[in-house]
């Protein structure tokens, strides 16, 4: 009885969360008569796939496509390395420093980012960035707090001993980190490079402010141009984005394994 | 004090090793963050804190003015009051409910096996997607004639009202889509939940006491550091909320969700008085500084850490 109630309202709990995802696909694929009738139709008479590929050529969302690629490529090998390298310099040595050092960083964790927007905007001005896609990308090659902290929680649950056997065999500390620790450490590596594909995939704000040209655009900020532009055309607004979801989806359920499994505990428990 | 690799070593290896490298390896290996610290963090935090005092545009002469900034930002500006009161508001609703709606539905997760996998990923499914892609799907489920969300409340004999147009109803729309996002606090205080010791209840069943009575006097004090740490990480995203604003409402209508990161970022980008900006920046660090401070504080009373001694584990004295 009480598991009946519990099951029911999970169901009716989780349509909610579904319900807008089911929602923006049938709005992609209706016809336009369809679209606006009232009762609206949840299910289409017919389905036109060929509504994404309409929406596709009415912009050059080809070249935002590989501008996303290449900041989220690009920046997500540099986040692994580096978190990964920092992560294992504050696990595995002691070092005047290392404490406060450890400290200051978590604490960076804190600092809203609308500080650090618009002197970063200068910075990069001053640098000649603005309108080029570094400032997405260089960053993310200077390890990000957080990832550092959840690898590093990571790497204090390997035993002291197998670095200690490596060592006796003359490993020095950088094959010990690239032959032993970078193996191990490959599960939290897809949390962390897929947290990180997430945010960059996603990231709105950074390209809003750093980004002037259209040729410049990514996928997030031409979504929302296209969506300032042709605020009617709904379809072609869906469609895009039903693409847009598409893959941070498709990362999530191949790496849902590893999100759902104790790395979340890891990355909070001190 | 000795400063080398953590582990025990053979003393032959050890002399062997050059002064340098054994001083230098655990500075190389952090030094990636290091240099991020001072080129994307603390130097842009020092040269904001300057800018705060300057009257700094974008092109132009820039001059000197003390606290000039903030004091016109403070006396002056009704505009100033108006978007911290509405963040202080958005907060003051999304936060509380961010956090008790995320703990009762790891709470059902927690309290069933069947499914338990479907409904988790259904939950935190909209925290794979967010920004642009989230804001244009709840901008169709507000619509006023065309709506997801009105045509349900249609049966329920509501008429719906225009979400998005009416002052008052705005920001609880923009409430409504930030908590539909709530999958990553929930999937923290599932995996809190999965970590408490199953004989605390057992005992306590024994004892006799209460399932209600368990929650309130086990569960909610063993996860205490989880709901610490959700709550102020809900803080500090609530008052930068900025994505779903300007794209949902543009901060209207009538500047009903002109939220205070959406002031920041006008003064800095749309009237490119960087210097003003700034010191919205620092307003707004302070204030999430001061409430994280004080939620830990309180926290004092109510947060119990399992064996608080666990420094330095997964690491021996040389």
């Amino acid at each position: 009885m009480r598991k009946t109630v519990l099951y029911s309202a999970l169901i009716l709990l989780s349509a909610l969360f579904i319900a807008p995802f089911y929602w923006t696909f049938m709005t992609a694929i209706k016809s336009t008569a369809e679209l606006y009738q009232f009762p609206p139709v949840f299910w289409p008479s017919e389905w036109h796939w060929e509504n994404f590929a309409a929406a596709w050529n009415k912009q050059p969302f080809g070249t935002y496509l590989a501008n996303s690629v290449i900041v989220v490529v690009l920046s997500t090998i540099g986040q692994l390395i580096s978190s990964s390298l920092v992560a294992y310099g504050f696990a595995r040595f002691r070092f005047p420093g290392r404490d406060p050092l450890f400290i200051l960083l978590l604490a960076t964790m804190m600092i809203p980012w609308d500080v650090k927007m618009i002197p970063l905007y200068m910075e990069f001005n001053l640098l000649g960035w603005i309108n080029t896609l570094k400032p997405l990308i260089v960053p993310a090659y200077f390890a990000d707090a957080f990832f550092v902290f959840l690898l590093r929680q990571y790497i204090m649950t390997v035993p002291m001993e197998i670095d200690e056997a490596a060592r006796m065999d003359g490993a020095n500390a950088f094959d010990i980190y690239w032959r032993i620790h970078l193996p191990l450490m490959m599960p939290a590596l897809v949390l962390v490079g897929t947290f990180h594909f997430m945010n960059a995939w996603n990231d709105y704000l950074g390209p809003l402010i750093f980004l002037n040209d259209q040729s410049k655009y990514t996928l997030t900020l031409g979504l929302s141009m296209f969506k300032g532009l042709h605020e009617v055309d709904v379809t072609s607004i869906a469609a895009i984005t039903v693409i847009l979801c598409l893959p941070p989806l498709a990362l999530f359920f191949v790496a849902q394994r590893y999100i759902m499994d104790g790395a979340v505990s890891s990355s909070v428990k001190g | 004090m000795d400063m080398t690799y953590a582990g025990a070593e053979p003393k032959v290896a050890r002399r062997k090793r050059s002064a340098i490298a054994r001083y230098a390896a655990p500075y190389l290996f952090i030094s990636p963050w290091i240099l991020g610290f001072l080129f994307f963090t603390l130097g842009p935090l020092v040269f904001s804190l300057t800018m705060s005092f300057y009257d700094w545009p974008v092109v132009g002469v820039r001059s000197f003015v003390g606290l000039d900034n903030y004091r016109s930002m403070l006396f002056e500006d009704p505009q100033f009051w108006e978007s911290l009161w509405i963040t202080v508001k958005f907060a003051a609703i999304y936060v509380p409910f961010n956090i008790v709606m995320s703990f009762l539905l790891a709470l059902m997760l927690h309290h069933i096996t069947f499914a338990s996998g479907f409904f988790r990923t259904a939950f935190y499914l909209p925290s794979v997607i967010s920004g642009v892609a989230l804001v244009t799907i709840w901008s169709w489920i507000y619509s006023k004639e065309y709506g997801l969300l009105n045509f349900m409340l249609s049966f329920v004999g509501i008429k719906g009202p225009n979400w998005l147009g009416d002052p008052n109803l705005a920001i609880v729309a923009i409430i409504i889509a930030s908590l539909w996002g709530l999958g990553g606090t929930m999937l923290i205080l599932l995996t809190g939940l999965k970590a408490i010791p199953k004989e605390l209840y057992e005992a306590a069943t024994v004892s006799g006491v209460p399932g209600w009575a368990q929650t309130l006097f086990i569960t909610l004090p063993m996860l205490g550091p989880m709901l610490l740490f959700t709550f102020i990480t809900s803080i500090i995203s609530a008052f930068q909320q900025l994505t779903i604003a300007l794209l949902l409402t543009k901060g209207g209508p009538l500047g009903s969700t002109y939220f205070f990161a959406m002031y920041i970022y006008d003064n800095a980008f749309k009237y490119f008085d960087m210097g003003y900006a700034a010191a919205g920046s620092w307003v707004m660090f302070i204030i999430v500084l001061l409430l994280s401070i004080a939620v830990m504080r309180w926290s004092a009373a109510w947060v119990y850490y399992e064996g608080e001694v666990r420094q330095n584990d997964g690491e021996h004295n040389a």
